[in-house]
């Protein structure tokens, strides 16, 4: 039995590569990912926003009317409800002058319990030193 | 030997990274690693058939075909992404394995090394 801790880090813009919306979709995919694995085997995905990707979890994006896809926030809004933690760099945040009422801290209307936690850097740095692999997005 | 999983996302043309990730993964193939190697995003493009050979641009495909004949390289496309692009799986080349996102983080469980290349 054995669980392997896995850092999803996201430090591009939203809604203009594909890139950040792919770190979200594989990490929520972390839910079904027991059907390869022996009992008891598992992966404790998390998910690290720094640098333009703090961009991704500003509130109220409007994707799905604009562009017809589902946006970045609804993603983020799925993976606390599914239980990821999702850390989001205090620093980065303030250069864009961004504070906790400006992003997604809950998914709390989808019945979602967890929490955005917004942590300095050396936090962030521990959390991925705890990791077992990094995958960098 | 160990076992490297390889994650890339990025276009078969006009970026390098796909290249060097295939470049990599035949490195460790030839030196008697296993590897799986998934890829997500443009990168699915990678598994299609009837690729053709140009000057001008990449040709993975032949490498990818005789890395899979090793049985030590499984190349798996993210079926959703490659769907969203028109790639069926009538349209993939053979040995190609097609399966949803959660393939990937499998592999990484069990991953000797993990190396997720790419962004564009």
């Amino acid at each position: 039995m054995a669980i392997r801790k896995l850092a999803f880090i996201v430090d591009k813009l939203p809604h203009k590569t594909e890139t950040s919306r792919l770190a979200l979709t594989h990490a929520i995919a972390s839910q079904t990912v027991e059907i390869y694995l022996e009992d008891g085997d598992n992966v404790e995905p998390f998910l690290v926003f720094i640098g333009d990707g703090v961009l991704n979890c500003v509130k109220d994006q409007k994707a799905i009317d604009i562009y017809g896809v589902t946006s970045l926030g609804m993603h983020i809004q799925n993976a606390l409800l599914v239980g990821l933690n999702v850390y989001v760099c205090k620093e980065d945040l303030e250069k864009f002058g961004l504070t906790e009422d400006s992003i997604i801290m809950d998914a709390a209307h989808l019945g979602g319990e967890l929490k955005t936690q917004i942590i300095p850097y050396t936090e962030i740095e521990k959390r991925v030193e705890a990791c077992d692999h990094l995958l960098f997005f | 030997m160990g076992k490297l999983t390889i994650g890339s996302f990025t276009s078969l043309i006009g970026s390098m990274s796909l290249d060097f990730a295939v470049k990599l993964a035949e490195s460790a193939v030839n030196k008697g690693y296993k590897v799986d190697f998934w890829v997500s995003g443009n990168a699915t493009m990678l598994g299609k058939k009837n690729q053709s050979k140009f000057r001008d641009y990449s040709y993975l495909a032949k490498t990818v075909q005789d890395l899979i004949a090793t049985g030590n390289f499984r190349f798996c496309i993210c079926e959703v992404c490659a769907k969203a692009r028109g790639i069926h799986k009538e349209d993939a080349m053979e040995g190609v394995l097609i399966h949803s996102m959660d393939w990937y983080l499998a592999s990484c469980f069990d991953a000797d090394r993990v190396l997720h290349i790419g962004g564009e």
